[in-house]
């Protein structure tokens, strides 16, 4: 996140997921950097843990919100614990748990982290079809 | 045949894996052959972290798979041998005790000294000839990063034409 200016957060995942949680973010916030996103798309497992350095450096820190739990993005970003004590990683995170970080109070960010799973929690549901 | 795929990927145990191919083979076990991680009680946990419930992942170094696997393929489960590298499945069929019937090249990314041959297998000349050596045996080698790709001969990944 910044150190003083709108929070950033890295989002990493299959494909283009993180690109398209950064647009969808962008469309709700008018902030179109908020999300670095991180695509591990073509790369080896080192590449990955690169690209996420990267990502982290261009964020100003963590969280790292990643997509799938078995994922190649979560398994990198969990060595990247290993070296970055304090990093924090919200597995399995979709757009309303990105929302919740980005505009809620992150003066802690683990905490900040855990409000952001549990609204991504809370925001999956089924709606049933209408009775005919 | 329990064993239901033999498998090269270098993300080892990632989404493709188990949710791609996992999902239609009905997987209940993953056999990951890799003696680093089978000598590392860490690197067990960062993989055994990412499987569903339901789903029983077993470490296992290279002569200990090679091994056990003849019991490992008379077990009901329906398995996937997963290793990390063309080196290490070389060693696998070399040493195995019983026959190894299909490899899968499923993702060999690009890293200093590889040619890239499919978009996601690059491969230096050492293991272009492991992988001869692997089909030597009778092995069938093909490339498939996901069920619903076409598996490319060998030949074919070699020569630089299995994306067309």
């Amino acid at each position: 996140m910044s150190d003083g200016g709108t929070v950033r957060v890295v989002v990493a995942g299959h494909g283009q997921f993180a690109e398209g949680v950064r647009t969808a973010v962008a469309q709700i916030t008018g902030h179109p950097d908020v999300v670095v996103p991180v695509s591990n798309a073509g790369a080896s497992p080192e590449e990955i843990e690169r690209r996420l350095d990267a990502a982290l450096a261009e964020a100003g820190g963590g969280p790292i919100f990643t997509d799938l739990p078995a994922g190649s993005c979560t398994i990198a970003a969990r060595r990247l614990q290993r070296r970055l004590p304090g990093l924090v990683v919200v597995v399995g995170a979709n757009l309303a748990a990105v929302l919740e970080f980005v505009l809620g109070d992150v003066a802690d960010p683990v905490a900040a982290a855990a409000r952001a799973a549990d609204r991504g929690r809370s925001a999956l549901t089924t709606v049933p079809p209408a009775a005919s | 045949m329990p064993i239901v795929l033999y498998r090269i990927d270098d993300r080892l145990i990632h989404g493709q894996v188990v949710v791609g191919w996992g999902q239609p083979l009905d997987l209940t076990r993953i056999l990951l052959v890799d003696d680093d991680v089978a000598a590392s009680d860490w690197e067990q946990e960062l993989y055994r972290m990412g499987v569903p419930p339901g789903v029983e992942v077993l470490f296992l170094g290279v002569d200990e798979a090679a091994e056990r696997l003849p019991e490992l393929q008379r077990d009901a489960r329906r398995a996937i041998v997963l290793v990390g590298d063309v080196r290490t499945m070389a060693d696998f069929v070399a040493r195995a005790a019983a026959p190894v019937p299909a490899v899968n090249l499923g993702g060999v990314h690009h890293a200093a000294g590889r040619t890239q041959r499919m978009r996601y297998v690059f491969l230096t000349a050492e293991e272009e000839r492991l992988l001869r050596e692997i089909a030597a045996r009778g092995v069938t080698v093909t490339a498939q990063d996901v069920p619903a790709a076409r598996p490319v001969p060998l030949e074919t990944v070699l020569a630089g034409t299995g994306d067309g």
